[in-house]
C-alpha cells in the first residue's frame, strides 16, 4: 500500500520480459507512435479542402507556359492530416513538456494570450500595402512596442523591421558603415571577441567588412587591453555580446565604449542574453550604438522549431538617422503615419535602405507587446531577477560535481557555464547531454562558447519553478557522476527517445534533401 | 506575476543556497552607475490578461480588415482560404514552442516536417533541391543574388523591370554594401513583360538573371528563352515566385530552365499578417549544394538502423564557418514552413490546382467587369490572379478614395515606384478564391463613382 494506491490492489502481472525485446508488428510502442512519409501516405488526387468545379477551365490567358501535367503533389484528407502532424508533433520535445535550458537561446514559457492577441483580425488579416488610414491600429501596435524597446534599452530610435537576430546584426552594421560613409570615412574592420555566436563574424563579414578576433581573459571576458591596443583609424566598430556567452556580465563595456568612440568607431552590442537585465541596466547608458533585441528570446515570441523570429535594432542618436525604411511615426494629432520610400526624401534621407519587404514580423511585434503589457516595468524587473537567480542556483548547485570554469569569481548573469573537465577518459559532453534525453530533458547548449573546453551552457529562465529545478539538478550530478565514473550506458545514450543517436555524417557525405521514391 | 512561478519564500531558500544577501548582489558586476534602483519610470507596471487583451482588442479594432471588406490587394501578399486545421495544429506546443532541432534524437517531428517541406517546395518549383526556408521572399531574392555571385564568380547582377519593387530596394540596399552591380529599371505599362530587353542586357559580366514569375505586374515571363540566353553566357537565371499559388497552374521555373528558384511562400498557409512573419523559398539545381544559404534537413539512420532527419551540410554554416559561411541566417521560418507544409499537404496537387483555377476565374470577373468602366483598361494580354489596370486620375488617391468607402481595392503604382510619374495611374488587382460577386460587383461600382 502507498499514497498513491490505497486500495494496494495489483493486477495480475503476466511473466515478466525486458521491454526492449519486446518487437511490436507496427513498429509503434504504445504511445510512442512512428510516422510514415507524407509521400508515403498520400496521392495527387486525394485533399482535404473543398472546391467547386469549374467547367470549361479556359486556359487562354494563361499564356504558353500554362501547366501540361498536374503537380505531384500528394494530398491527404482532413483526418489523415491532422493525424500525420499530430503523430509527428509527439516525436518533439518541447518548453510545454518541460525545461529546455539551451543556453543564449531563452527558451522561456510563451504565454498564450499572445497568441490569441496575434491572431485578432485587425492583426492577422490586414494587407501590408494597404492605405494608411485603413491600418491605424496595427501602425500603432508598431509604434507602442517601439516605444516600450527605446524606453527598456536608453536608446534613440529603433529599426523594427530585422526579420531575427542575425538580421538585426545586419541592420545594426549597415548604420554603422552609412554613419562613417556619411563623414566620408569609410573603414575595414569589425572587431569580434573569440567568444561570439557565429552570427557576428558572418554578419560582419556579409556586410563587407574585415573580421578580427579579439581574445577573452581567463575570466571569460573581453580582453579590454588587447582590444584597446588594435583600435586605430581603420577599425569601424566592435560588436560585443553583454551579458556576453560565458553567461558574465561585460563590466567594462562602457570603457570600451568610450575608447571606440574617441577613434570615431561604434559599438555594436549583440542583445541575444538581454534577458538577463531587461528593467535592471540599459545598453544606451553603456554607450551602446546599436543592439538588436531578439523578441523570441527575452519577449517570448515562441521559437517555432526554428523561426520565425524578429530582431529589431535599437539605435543611439548618431545612428538613428541612417536606420532602414520603412518605419512609423506618431503625429501631433495621435495619428499614425508611415515613412516609405515616398516620404523618404523629406523625413528621413539619409535611411541607409530597405531590409525588406513589408513592415518586419508583425505577428511577433503583436505578441512581443502583448508580453511586455503584461509583465508591465515591474514584472520586465522581475524576469531578469528570477531568470539570473535560478542561474546561480543551478551553478551553485553543480559546482561540485561540473567544472564552473567562471564560477570562483562571482555570481553569473541568467546562464551558467560548465566544462567537460574531470569526465572519465573518453567521455565527453555530448554523452552528458544525450543523457540528459533519457532524463526527459532537453540539453543545454553544447561546445559554445568556443572558448570552454566542452562548453555545457545552461539557462534555465525565470519561468521555472524551484522544484522543477531541484529535479533537473538531481538529474545533472547522477549525469555528471556517471560521466565522472565512466558509465559506458551513457556513451549510447539515449535509450529512450524516439531515435537513437543518428548518423550525421552520412547526411552529409550522402545528401539526401527531398524524398525520392525506391 | 501570473508568468513567473517563483515564490518569495524560494528566493529566499535559493539565495541561501547561493550564499547572496539579494537578488540585487547578484548583479555585482554591473558597475553601480549603470544599476537601475527602481523599475524604469514612466512605464506602466503588469497588468492582467483581461486588461491586456482590452487593449489590444482595442488597437486591433482600428484596422480595416480585409475579410471586411471587398479586397483586391496583392504585390506580393495574397489573400487566399486557410483551411482551419492549419492554425490548429501549428498551436500544438511540441511545435510551436520547440527550438530549432540540433538534437535529433527529440526533434524528430520538426525534421520530418522540413524533410516533407523541403520536398514540397522542389516539386512545386521544380528544382532538385530545396531549402528548410529563409525569412521571406525578398530576403530569399537577395541570398539567391549572392549565390549566383559566388558560383560565377562575377558579380553583375541583371534585374528585370519586372521584379518587386521592394525586392529590388533590399537586394540594393545589400549591394550598396557588398560591392554587387545591379542593372534595374522601372517597369513599363505595357501588355508584355520585358523579357527581350533583359535577354539584350545580358553579357559575359553577368552572374545572374533575375525574373519574377508572374512578374510585379502579374504578366507571365518567357523563362525558357531567357534561361537558354543567360546560361549561354555562363549567367544563371534566377526565377522569384511571390504567388506560389500560380504554379498550380504554370509550368515550374525549374523545368522551364531556372537555375535557382526562389519565392514567398505567404499565400499558402500563412496569412496576410501585415507583412510578417512571411516564408522564404529556396531551391536549386543540386550541384550548388554546397552554395546553399540557410537550414537543410537531410535523411539519414540512427543507431539501430531507423530512419530518421537531421540538419546537415553545416559546414556552410555561420556555427561553424563564422565569416567564411555561406550567409549570417541562423533563426529562420520554421512555424510558418509547417503551415505552408500543412496547408500544401490538405490540398495535394489537385486541391491547388483547383484553388488556382478558382483564383485565376475570380481574377478574368473582375478584370472584365473593370474594363466596363469608362478611362479603365487592363494592360496585360496573360496573367493568373493579378493584372495592372490604368486609371485617368492617380491611382494613390483612388485607393485612398475607395478605402473611405470601405473597399480595398488593389495596390497603386504609385505606392511601390513613388518617383516614376509614368506608373501614377497604374492599379494592380489581384484576386483569389475568397473574392466573390458581390466583392466584384461592389468594387467595380465604388470604382466608377470615385471616378465619376
Amino acid at each position: 500500500m502507498n499514497e498513491l494506491n490505497p486500495s494496494g490492489w495489483r493486477p495480475a502481472m503476466g511473466a515478466s520480459a525486458p521491454p526492449d525485446t519486446i518487437e511490436t508488428f507496427t513498429g509503434n510502442r504504445a504511445l510512442q507512435l512512428e510516422e510514415a512519409l507524407l509521400f508515403e501516405l498520400g496521392s495527387p488526387d486525394r485533399s482535404g479542402v473543398d472546391f467547386d468545379d469549374i467547367p470549361d477551365f479556359d486556359t487562354a490567358l494563361l499564356g504558353p507556359n500554362a501547366r501540361k501535367a498536374r503537380l505531384d503533389l500528394p494530398g491527404l484528407s482532413e483526418p489523415e492530416t491532422v493525424r500525420h502532424y499530430t503523430r509527428l508533433s509527439r516525436q518533439n520535445y518541447a518548453i510545454d513538456l518541460g525545461l529546455f535550458p539551451l543556453g543564449s537561446c531563452t527558451m522561456k514559457h510563451n504565454p498564450r494570450l499572445d497568441e490569441k492577441v496575434a491572431r485578432f483580425p485587425g492583426f492577422a488579416d490586414v494587407h501590408p500595402l494597404q492605405p494608411v488610414q485603413t491600418v491605424q491600429g496595427a501602425l500603432s501596435a508598431i509604434n507602442e512596442l517601439a516605444v516600450w524597446l527605446i524606453e527598456l534599452t536608453g536608446m534613440h530610435g529603433v529599426a523594427m523591421t530585422p526579420k531575427a537576430g542575425a538580421h538585426g546584426e545586419l541592420c545594426g552594421l549597415l548604420c554603422i558603415r552609412a554613419a562613417l560613409e556619411a563623414k566620408g570615412d569609410p573603414r575595414a574592420v569589425i572587431l569580434v571577441p573569440e567568444s561570439a555566436h557565429g552570427t557576428n563574424p558572418a554578419t560582419a563579414a556579409f556586410a563587407g567588412y574585415r573580421v578580427e578576433n579579439i581574445p577573452a581573459t581567463t575570466d571569460g571576458r573581453v580582453d579590454v587591453d588587447a582590444l584597446k591596443a588594435r583600435l586605430g583609424p581603420d577599425v569601424a566598430g566592435v560588436m560585443i555580446t553583454n551579458p556576453n556567452t560565458c553567461g558574465l556580465f561585460e563590466s567594462e563595456l562602457k570603457n570600451i565604449a568610450d575608447a571606440v568612440h574617441a577613434i570615431g568607431g561604434y559599438v555594436y552590442c549583440d542583445g541575444a542574453n538581454f534577458n538577463a537585465i531587461v528593467g535592471r541596466v540599459r545598453p544606451g547608458d553603456l554607450g551602446v550604438d546599436a543592439m538588436h533585441i531578439n523578441l523570441h528570446k527575452t519577449f517570448s515570441t515562441p521559437h517555432g522549431g526554428g523561426g520565425p523570429g524578429s530582431g529589431p535594432v535599437v539605435l543611439s542618436e548618431a545612428l538613428s538617422p541612417f536606420g532602414p525604411l520603412p518605419f512609423t511615426s506618431r503625429q501631433a494629432d495621435g495619428s499614425m503615419k508611415l515613412i516609405e520610400e515616398e516620404q523618404a526624401h523629406e523625413e528621413h534621407p539619409q535611411a541607409f535602405g530597405r531590409m525588406c519587404a513589408f513592415h518586419g514580423q508583425m505577428g511577433m511585434f503583436t505578441r512581443a507587446l502583448t508580453y511586455i503589457l503584461s509583465h508591465g516595468a515591474d514584472g520586465l524587473r522581475q524576469v531578469s531577477g528570477d531568470a539570473v537567480l535560478n542561474a546561480n542556483y543551478i551553478l551553485r548547485s553543480l559546482e561540485d560535481v561540473l567544472d564552473a570554469p567562471f564560477g570562483a569569481a562571482g555570481p553569473c548573469m541568467h546562464e551558467a557555464l560548465f566544462s567537460d573537465d574531470g569526465f572519465a577518459e573518453g567521455f565527453t559532453t555530448l554523452d552528458l547531454a544525450k543523457g540528459l534525453i533519457d532524463e526527459g530533458y532537453h540539453p543545454m547548449t553544447v561546445y559554445f562558447p568556443l572558448v570552454v573546453h566542452g562548453a555545457m551552457l545552461i539557462e534555465p529562465t525565470e519561468t521555472e519553478s524551484k522544484a522543477g529545478l531541484d529535479q533537473f539538478i538531481g538529474a545533472m550530478r547522477s549525469l555528471a557522476e556517471r560521466a565522472r565514473a565512466g558509465d559506458e550506458l551513457l556513451k549510447s545514450a539515449p535509450h529512450l527517445a524516439p531515435r537513437r543517436r543518428l548518423d550525421e555524417t552520412l547526411a552529409a557525405r550522402k545528401p539526401k534533401l527531398v524524398y525520392k521514391p525506391a | 506575476m501570473r508568468y513567473l512561478p517563483l515564490t518569495d519564500a524560494d528566493r529566499d531558500a535559493m539565495l541561501a543556497v547561493i550564499g547572496a544577501g539579494s537578488v540585487d548582489e547578484l548583479f555585482a558586476d554591473v558597475p553601480a552607475a549603470a544599476r537601475l534602483a527602481e523599475p524604469i519610470a514612466g512605464l506602466p507596471n503588469h497588468a492582467s490578461e483581461m486588461a491586456v487583451e482590452r487593449h489590444m482588442a482595442r488597437l486591433s479594432a482600428d484596422n480595416l480588415t480585409a475579410g471586411a471588406a471587398p479586397f483586391f490587394l496583392g504585390a506580393g501578399a495574397y489573400r487566399h482560404h486557410i483551411p482551419a486545421s492549419v492554425d490548429h495544429m501549428i498551436q500544438r506546443g511540441e511545435f510551436l514552442t520547440a527550438y530549432t532541432p540540433y538534437q535529433p534524437e527529440i526533434a524528430q517531428g520538426t525534421l520530418q516536417v522540413l524533410f516533407e517541406f523541403q520536398t514540397q517546395v522542389a516539386r512545386l518549383f521544380g528544382t532538385d533541391v530545396a531549402n528548410a526556408s529563409l525569412y521571406d521572399g525578398s530576403t530569399a531574392c537577395w541570398e539567391a543574388i549572392a549565390m549566383a555571385a559566388r558560383i560565377t564568380k562575377r558579380n553583375k547582377a541583371i534585374i528585370s523591370s519586372g521584379l518587386h519593387a521592394h525586392y529590388v530596394e533590399t537586394a540594393r540596399t545589400m549591394a550598396k554594401f557588398t560591392g554587387d552591380e545591379l542593372v534595374t529599371s522601372a517597369p513599363e505599362l505595357v501588355a508584355e513583360p520585358d523579357d527581350a530587353a533583359v535577354i539584350a542586357a545580358i553579357d559575359g559580366g553577368t552572374s545572374c538573371v533575375v525574373v519574377q514569375y508572374p512578374d510585379v505586374l502579374g504578366r507571365i515571363p518567357d523563362l525558357a528563352a531567357i534561361a537558354q540566353a543567360a546560361q549561354a553566357k555562363g549567367a544563371l537565371l534566377i526565377a522569384v515566385v511571390t504567388e506560389p499559388v500560380a504554379l498550380g497552374l504554370l509550368e515550374s521555373p525549374g523545368s522551364l530552365g531556372a537555375d535557382i528558384v526562389v519565392g514567398e511562400g505567404q499565400s499558402i498557409g500563412v496569412g496576410l499578417q501585415f507583412g510578417g512573419p512571411y516564408l522564404g523559398l529556396f531551391g536549386c539545381r543540386e550541384k550548388f549544394l554546397r552554395q546553399i544559404p540557410g537550414r537543410l534537413c537531410g535523411e539519414t539512420v540512427d543507431a539501430d538502423g531507423k530512419r530518421g532527419f537531421v540538419l546537415t551540410l553545416s559546414t556552410r554554416e555561420q556555427h561553424i564557418r563564422r565569416e567564411k559561411a555561406t550567409s549570417n541566417i541562423c533563426t529562420n521560418s520554421g512555424l510558418c514552413a509547417l503551415a505552408f507544409s500543412i496547408h500544401m499537404t490538405l490540398l495535394g496537387g489537385e486541391g491547388l490546382s483547383k484553388m488556382a483555377k478558382a483564383s485565376h476565374m475570380r481574377a478574368r470577373q473582375t478584370a472584365e467587369r473593370l474594363s466596363a468602366i469608362p478611362g479603365v483598361a487592363v494592360i496585360n494580354r496573360h496573367y493568373f490572379n493579378e493584372f495592372a489596370v490604368t486609371l485617368p486620375h492617380d491611382a494613390r488617391q483612388v485607393v485612398r478614395d475607395l478605402a473611405d468607402r470601405q473597399v480595398l481595392g488593389g495596390v497603386s503604382l504609385g505606392r511601390l515606384y513613388p518617383h516614376v510619374d509614368a506608373l501614377s495611374g497604374g492599379l494592380l488587382v489581384a484576386a483569389t478564391e475568397c473574392t466573390t460577386d458581390e466583392d466584384i460587383e461592389t468594387f467595380a461600382t465604388t470604382l466608377a463613382e470615385v471616378l465619376a
